[in-house]
This record gives structure tokens, C-alpha cells and sequence, in this order.
């Protein structure tokens, strides 16, 4: 499976994660997006018209969209990230996966103008982010109520996945996430899933050494 | 209040490769600045009031300055030499203190925990003693015989090593890195930051590089120093006090911040106090 990839793209990113945390192995074709702007050149574009990565592509399949391309790699490797069944989790994984493109529009859009420069209206994309975030931690203020971690079920699936690396990489952009304790919270239980991968901006979890033994009778 | 000593340096204001007739509006301390391709085939920039300041294509990058430089643009002899491939890496836009963007470059403390399992890597976090002096001659800060445990040192190191650093600062948002070359032992990689001071607290980063490596793509060579910049940048946005102080009473170095010492040391003595804090409070 061929991942045209960008190391600093959000989008890419979680496609990279998704294929570690199902043990998918991707052949990386790097993609000189800042400063070559090759994602707009002929070859990429005869790829995809619309000009974005990542693009993923297995043998006659072109993917030009990461939820697809999350969907994909779940149910082929691992479908137990796909999520429930059942028509309540289904559709909020489908409801999480489509909310996904505001935080790429907005955070995402933000990081871009204030990290490479890109045009836009930072104030209002930073208004649009910081929407976007207080709904998400409602959603998992709500899901935490129900007894469950993460965005759709009580274990990570796809729609966490869409949802992780903008959100992680909102600071990028300057728009700050003390004030999101399960936002928070939840960011912490994804960067503990066993085959973690980081991107730059994203940090591992340092805290996951070993906690030290306490012998009997200590405090 | 005297005249800033930093409007004479020479600052880089944008990529060479990007220039175009049509121009970029950027800054320069404070100033706006507009950086075009002049009629001549020369970069052309502008001050805020229209004036056309001094400007110079070097090193891939367009130069200017807001004042009037004593001297040419520092030399990078290396850059000069056969057979190396030279690498624009492009601007990433920091919101810190463009002095604080070099000090940070000049770190090696970090490697294992910024840059973990790249540049360093645990338990390896000592940084072992090497030699600093500001060179009266060159009038530029240069570390020595500094040396560090890297798992993954360049694009083209495969598995750790222990490289050999050597760090200069010619001007004072410009640093070099000279730095073990995996490919040609006896050469050195030349690894740049060049820092355009926008305002106090927010700086354009153009890292640029001149290396010996003949197999790596160059996007790759490219993404692995945005990797690392990167991976800086949310450090640099974080630290406190935003302004680099250069008040003693600040903080207390430890040897390994020797670098970081005597830089501190040079800016104060040249008047170079763009971004910087001068009183601790």
C-alpha cells in the first residue's frame, strides 16, 4: 500500500497512525508539499484532482479522502476499529468521521497560516476551531457519562483516529487546550494505545516507563 | 533611546527560488517589507516608506537589511565546495523571540527528549565537555569538540553514532552547524538556521542546508529537518520569559550552556538587543 505523505500534514499523519495501530505496512512516498508545492503538480494532480494529500493506493484503488483511507485500512487489517454495528455507534462514528473535516478546516487551516504561512482569516478560522472543540468535549463529557473513553464506543475506533491529530495540534495554531480537561483527557488514552506513533508537535507519552514497585509497608 | 545595532545585520527575507516579479509582503523588526524580483534579475526589497534597502541573493536566500551593514554577508566557504547538495527547506513561522529561535539551535541538552530516538536518545542525556570562545578576529561565537550519542544523526546515518558538532554564530539570528558526515568522514555537513526577525516575539525560520549525500531524495532531506524544526517549535512557543534575558541574575547555566553563555555574552556586548530582555523582572 502506497501512502503519498507529507510529515507534517495532520491528514497524512493519521493515516501513518491508523496503519501502525493495525499493523498495516505502508511504502512512504514523501510528498515535497513546503516549500515545493508538489501536491499541486501534474503528477500528483492526475492522481488527485482536487490537489490535497494524502492519497493512498493499493493496487486499482486510489483513496483521496483519510476517513476513507482509515476505513480502509480497519477493515482490512483490523475491524474491531470500525466500532459497533449496532445503528446508534455506527452512525456516531459516521457522525465523528464527517466532524473531522470542520477541525481540518478550522484548527487545521489555523496551523497552516500561522506555522507555513498559508493565506486565511486566522481570526475567524481560530472562532471556528474553538466551536468545533467545545463540541467535542461535550460529545466526550457525554460519552464519559455513558462509561466510555472514547468518541463512539468504550474502545478507539476510526472516528478517534479522524479526530486525534488537528485536535492535538490545535496549540500550532494558537488556539489553546487547557480549557478541554476531556479533551485532555482523551488524548492521553489515545497516545497510551499499544503502537502509538508520534508526529512532530505530538509528543509520546514519556510517562508510560514502568511505574516504579513500591515494596509492602511503604506509603 | 540609541540606535538599535541589529538594523545594520543582514537578515534573510525569503527563499531565492520563490522570487518573483509579483513580490511577498513580509517584516523585518517591526517594519513592512516587500521582497520582489527586481528588473536587473537582482532581489529588490522595500522598506515600509519605499525605500529600497540593501539586498543580496545568497546561500539560497534573498538577504536585506534595514540599515546600513558594515560587511558583506558572512562566509559559508563550505557552501562553495563541489558536490554538495544544497537544500532549501523553507520557512516555518514562530511565534518566539527570534534570538531564542538561535539559542535554541545552539542546544544539545534537549536531543534526547525533543528529538527522541533521532538526534538522542535515553539513557545517552550526557553532554560531555566541549570548548566555546567568541573569536575576536571573526568577531562570531564557536563551540568545539562538541560531541553526542545519536540514533538516527542524519538522513543518511543508518543506526547510532556518536557525532561530532561544531557550532558558529556570525550574525545574531544566523547560526551554523558543522556536524559529522556520515556518507564522507572528514568532511563536515553544514546545517543552517536562518532567523528573520519579524517583530520582538515572532520570527520566520529558514533552516537551509549544504550536504555531502548523493542517495537521499531530496524531499526526504527536506522532511527530516522540518521533522526536527518542528519538533522545536512548540518548545520555543512555550518557553518564559518570551524575551531572551541577558541579565545574569536570570537563571543559572550549567556546563552544558556554555554555548548559550557566551552567545548571551556576545549579543550584550555588541548592542544586539532585538528580542532580548535586558533587566530581569
Amino acid at each position: 500500500m502506497k501512502l503519498y505523505d507529507y510529515v507534517l500534514s495532520p491528514s497524512c499523519y493519521k493515516v501513518r497512525l491508523m496503519a501502525a495501530l493495525t499493523g498495516v505496512a505502508l511504502d512512504i512516498r514523501p510528498v515535497d508539499f513546503h516549500p515545493g508545492g508538489e501536491h499541486r503538480g501534474p503528477e500528483l494532480l492526475a492522481l488527485n484532482p482536487a490537489g490535497s494529500i494524502p492519497i493512498l493506493e493499493d493496487g486499482d484503488l486510489v483513496l483521496t479522502e483519510s476517513s476513507a483511507m482509515l476505513v480502509y485500512l480497519a477493515a482490512k487489517a483490523a475491524p474491531q476499529w470500525l466500532g459497533n454495528d449496532a445503528a446508534g455507534p455506527a452512525a456516531r462514528v459516521q457522525q465523528w468521521l464527517s466532524f473531522s473535516h470542520r477541525l481540518t478546516a478550522s484548527l487545521g487551516a489555523a496551523r497552516l497560516h500561522e506555522m507555513l504561512l498559508r493565506p486565511g482569516n486566522i481570526d475567524a478560522l481560530r472562532g471556528q476551531g474553538t466551536a468545533a472543540l467545545r463540541e467535542l468535549e461535550a460529545g466526550l463529557v457525554e460519552q464519559r457519562i455513558r462509561g466510555q473513553r472514547f468518541l463512539a464506543s468504550d474502545r478507539p475506533t476510526v472516528a478517534d483516529i479522524a479526530c486525534f491529530p488537528y485536535v492535538a495540534l490545535a496549540p500550532d495554531g494558537g488556539v489553546l487546550l487547557d480549557p478541554y480537561p476531556a479533551i485532555r483527557l482523551w488524548s492521553r488514552a489515545i497516545r497510551a494505545i499499544d503502537g502509538f506513533i508520534e508526529m512532530p508537535g505530538i509528543h509520546r507519552l514519556h510517562e508510560l516507563k514502568p511505574e516504579p514497585v513500591l515494596g509492602g509497608g511503604e506509603a | 533611546m540609541t540606535r538599535n545595532a541589529m538594523i545594520d545585520e543582514w537578515y534573510p527575507v525569503g527563499l531565492a527560488s520563490q522570487l518573483d516579479a509579483h513580490g511577498r509582503k513580509t517584516a523585518l523588526m517591526g517594519e513592512p517589507i516587500e521582497v520582489r524580483l527586481g528588473e536587473d534579475g537582482n532581489a529588490k526589497v522595500t522598506g515600509g516608506n519605499g525605500r529600497v534597502l540593501r539586498a543580496c541573493i545568497r546561500y539560497g536566500h534573498v538577504w536585506a537589511s534595514l540599515g546600513d551593514p558594515q560587511k558583506p554577508l558572512f562566509a559559508i566557504p563550505e557552501a562553495d565546495q563541489p558536490g554538495r547538495r544544497l537544500v532549501d527547506v523553507g520557512v516555518v513561522r514562530v511565534r518566539c523571540s527570534p534570538l531564542r529561535a538561535v539559542e535554541n539551535f545552539l542546544d544539545i541538552a534537549h536531543f534526547p527528549f525533543v528529538h527522541t530516538d533521532i538526534l538522542g536518545a535515553e539513557p545517552h542525556t550526557e553532554v560531555q565537555n566541549y570548548k566555546v570562545e567568541i573569536r575576536e578576529d571573526e568577531d562570531e561565537v564557536w563551540a568545539t569538540q562538541v560531541q553526542f550519542y545519536q540514533p538516527q544523526a542524519a538522513k543518511s546515518a543508518e543506526g547510532g553514532i556518536t557525532t561530532q558538532y561544531m557550532y558558529r554564530v556570525p550574525a545574531p539570528t544566523c547560526s551554523i552547524l558543522y556536524k559529522t558526515c556520515p556518507p564522507r568522514p572528514g568532511e563536515w555537513d553544514v546545517i543552517t538556521l536562518f532567523v528573520q526577525p519579524l517583530a520582538e516575539d515572532l520570527c520566520d525560520v529558514w533552516p537551509w542546508m549544504a550536504l555531502f549525500d548523493d542517495e537521499t531524495p531530496m524531499t526526504d532531506l527536506i522532511h527530516f529537518q522540518q521533522t526536527i524544526f518542528v519538533q522545536d517549535r512548540s518548545i520555543l512557543e512555550n518557553q518564559i520569559p518570551g524575551l531572551l534575558p541577558l541579565d545574569p541574575g536570570m537563571e543559572i547555566p550549567t556546563r552544558a550552556d556554555l554555548t548559550s553563555v557566551a552567545y548571551r555574552r556576545w549579543l550584550k556586548r555588541h548592542g544586539y538587543t532585538y528580542g532580548a530582555q535586558l533587566v530581569a523582572q
